[in-house]
């Protein structure tokens, strides 16, 4: 009776233990994005925030640096870092693997050699880029991409093996894209260049129209499918044992994995890191991997985590600005050699 | 040959037989009592609005394989399976590694299409049950088990219920007093909290056996389920097996490397060796020395059906001990001479003594009497030509009784030509040459 009792006070600690994560990140989003908004090379103070936002756009310096530069770029942010993250986590799950992510894997350099095609293609017939067509080359180089992995991955076992694969296909893919970089015009490397350093910084409220279409859509379909992902996480054949449709759900997962990662690649170039460092912490942090309490943290997680180093990225050295995957770099990458300490991935 | 006392009378008529016809028909009619009681289970209802579960009463059986081939690729790996399993049936699919015996499992699991043949559950074809229905009545344990990370067992617990929950798998009250009942089952209770990947391979494996009964299956399939488990824990989960099958009819169905296990636990046993079904039967009927030693191919050891254990086999050469034993009194005796490497004779012992039952696979020859039966002329006639080769004889029983008397006759052969006489010690540790 008494193992009863403190099994149910176990299960509801951990519950609630998830309520009181989830409420801490969501509060600490709130208070970075209003910190975005605030700091830059104009500062605003807080208390005029509610009061501009309200206000809708007006003519005032402070509005127009918040409605056209400040605002987009932050929702871009908070959107793209959950993206990523949830990406993260949804093949991690795949390849059942904590080291998995879409940087690490190639996903986000194949889809930036795809995009890079299409750009130069395009502007070569004096065509600019629509922001869905940028999102629909970055879906169709991430596909690809994926496919070759799993080809790979298919043919070994080790963990280990499975990232070296990815981070070689993640080289070839970029090489592709410095030689077509090298037989580009300039006008094309210009465009290229500053997209594929990684950055929010040219969002515009269009941008952020697709972004949040496609990123809120996708990211509802992920929280759907958490009861079989959670089936997953004990390996395919236990999954198929208990009627999950494994190969319908494999597609499934490579899809949506692959569009996360496709509108990431799009608007903000390859970002590192945030998709392995983002989903481990958060885990840590519930003391759980169950897909349906660790996807709402997890897209919360990762949108503070680019907010706040968007945040870092624009301020740190201001004007200069820096790309937003080297300071994810910095703040991710010991967070996943820890993980491999502690894990000692085989 | 004279001398012998009259056989005793064989037993009258009136005491039925432990087969008969009569004992079967009761021991059905409770099965029958319990069919009804899990329609009961409101569960169980709820998936029998898809398919109407008949009670398995009338003998129709639950689980029917019929001239199945089963492989990978279209190679086929065994084939001509037949199988009829009932409710309450556990089924132990036994023969050498490479066997196909997986491949079987593997196949009636949906794990693979079969190649060709039937397999039915519930008298409908597998593949035509809907993935969902089909989880609710077929639960598996595999051998591979998962790699996870921050999950409670009971957690991995909860996710037999899959097949269970609703659009988001929140599971109801219901669910969690099913999970709490199959963690109970499998005695993995105090483990609910622990992370699944910091505990004992033992205990993970009774925790995957937990996660299948909490799947409430009508059908249990489990490959391996004993392998890399000490003897404590093997001996818990065909307890726990027999249970399930017993008190709540589950039919279960699992491949097996430990024989003695499977010879006490199964209630049918399927031979499986090139890929073929070499034999099938009650344990009775397939754990004989010939079939265990045809199946595996043994050349060496022995199977003993009485003790359901190997023997290494005995050695090679010429004997030049003769061990005097019974009621058990030689076993260790043997086994420290085998070790030895020391072919050696046995007598005079009765049949149906563990010692005679043993020395049939260790000695070089065993010298036996009919159960129950004084020894006969013929017979000590018999061991002594065999003392006389010897350079040694051992005499194991402290004192001889009455029907093995005769066995002081022997002692006496020794010591009048010149034969070596020791007594086996207490704990036998002795040995000179």
């Amino acid at each position: 009776m008494k193992s009863r009792l403190s099994m149910a006070y176990d299960e509801s600690g951990r519950a609630a233990r998830c309520r009181v994560v989830t409420t801490l990140l969501a509060v600490a989003l709130i208070v970075l994005v209003g910190a975005n908004l605030c700091i830059g090379s104009v500062l605003v103070p807080a208390d005029h925030i509610p009061g501009i936002l309200s206000g809708g756009a007006a003519d005032s310096m402070e509005s127009q640096v918040i409605w056209e530069i400040r605002l987009p770029r932050v929702l871009s942010a908070v959107l793209l870092g959950g993206a990523l993250s949830l990406s993260g986590f949804l093949l991690q799950t795949f390849f059942n693997n904590p080291i998995a992510d879409p940087f690490i894997l190639g996903v986000s350099s194949g889809a930036k050699f795809v995009v890079a095609l299409t750009m130069i293609v395009l502007l070569g017939a004096n065509r600019a880029m629509s922001s869905p067509a940028m999102v629909a080359a970055a879906f169709l180089g991430s596909l690809i991409t994926i496919g070759f992995v799993l080809l790979i991955a298919r043919r070994i076992s080790s963990m280990a093996m499975l990232i070296v694969a990815g981070v070689m296909v993640g080289y070839i893919c970029s090489a592709a894209t410095n030689f077509l970089i090298a037989f580009a015009d300039d006008q094309s490397i210009v465009n290229l260049h500053n997209w594929s350093l990684g950055s929010f910084s040219s969002s515009s409220w269009d941008d952020v129209a697709v972004i949040a279409v496609v990123v809120i859509t996708v990211s509802a379909c992920v929280f759907a499918i958490s009861k079989p992902l959670s089936a997953f996480q004990l390996g395919e054949a236990y999954a198929k044992s208990v009627g999950v449709n494994v190969a319908r759900f494999r597609v499934v997962l490579v899809l949506l994995a692959s569009m996360l990662s496709a509108c990431v690649t799009a608007f903000a170039g390859p970002v590192s890191f945030v998709g392995i460092a983002v989903p481990h912490l958060v885990k840590s942090a519930l003391k759980s991997s169950k897909p349906i309490r660790v996807i709402p943290a997890c897209f919360l997680g990762g949108a503070i985590f680019c907010a706040g180093c968007d945040l870092i990225a624009r301020t740190l050295f201001s004007p200069v600005e820096l790309s937003i995957s080297a300071v994810t770099a910095i703040f991710g990458a010991p967070v996943v050699i820890a993980l491999m300490l502690k894990k000692r991935v085989r | 040959m004279g001398g012998f006392v009259p056989r005793p009378k064989t037993l009258g008529g009136d005491i039925p037989c432990l087969d008969s016809p009569e004992l079967a028909r009761k021991r059905q009619k409770a099965l029958s009592a319990y069919a009804e009681l899990r329609v009961e289970r409101p569960l169980r209802a709820e998936s029998n609005l898809e398919t109407p579960v008949e009670t398995q009463a009338d003998g129709a059986p639950l689980f029917r394989i019929s001239d199945l081939s089963a492989g990978y690729d279209k190679k086929v790996v065994v084939e001509g399976v037949d199988l009829e399993v009932r409710e309450g049936d556990v089924v132990a699919l036994i023969g050498p590694n490479g066997s196909g015996k997986s491949t079987i499992l593997k196949t009636i699991t949906r794990h693979l299409a079969p190649l060709a043949g039937a397999v039915e559950l519930d008298g409908r074809e597998i593949s035509r049950w809907k993935t969902a229905e089909f989880a609710r009545n077929l639960a598996v344990m595999l051998t591979d088990r998962p790699r996870t990370e921050l999950l409670t067992c009971r957690d991995i617990v909860e996710a037999g219920r899959h097949p269970y929950t609703g659009r988001m798998g929140t599971l109801s009250p219901d669910d969690h007093s099913r999970v709490d009942e199959a963690m109970k089952t499998a005695h993995v209770e105090e483990l609910a909290e622990r992370d699944f990947m910091q505990i004992s391979d033992g205990q993970r494996q009774r925790v995957m056996l937990a996660r299948a009964i909490a799947q409430d299956p009508r059908v249990l399939v489990l490959d391996e389920p004993t392998s890399y488990l000490d003897i404590r824990y093997q001996i818990d989960l065909l307890r726990i097996l027999r249970h399930l099958a017993k008190s709540r009819n589950v039919a279960v169905i699992m491949s097996i490397h430990e024989l003695e296990l499977a010879q006490k636990s199964a209630d049918k046993v399927i031979c499986v060796k090139d890929g073929r079904v070499f034999r099938a039967g009650a344990p009775e009927d397939i754990f004989t020395r010939e079939t265990i030693g045809e199946l595996y191919g043994l050349q060496h050891g022995t199977f003993n059906e009485r003790f359901g254990s190997v023997e290494i086999g005995r050695p090679h050469g010429d004997a030049h001990t003769f061990v005097i034993a019974g009621a058990g009194t030689g076993s260790a005796v043997f086994r420290q001479l085998i070790r030895q490497g020391k072919a050696f004779y046995a007598g005079v012992l009765h049949e149906g003594d563990i010692d005679c039952e043993l020395a049939r696979d260790l000695a070089a020859e065993c010298v036996a009497e009919r159960a129950f039966e004084p020894i006969g002329d013929k017979t000590i006639a018999r061991a002594k030509e065999l003392l006389v080769h010897c350079a040694r004889l051992i005499v194991c029983p402290a004192a001889f009784g009455t029907i093995n008397a005769r066995n002081a006759e022997l002692v006496e052969f020794a010591q009048s030509h010149g034969i070596e006489v020791m007594r086996a010690c207490e704990g036998a540790s002795e040995d000179s040459q």
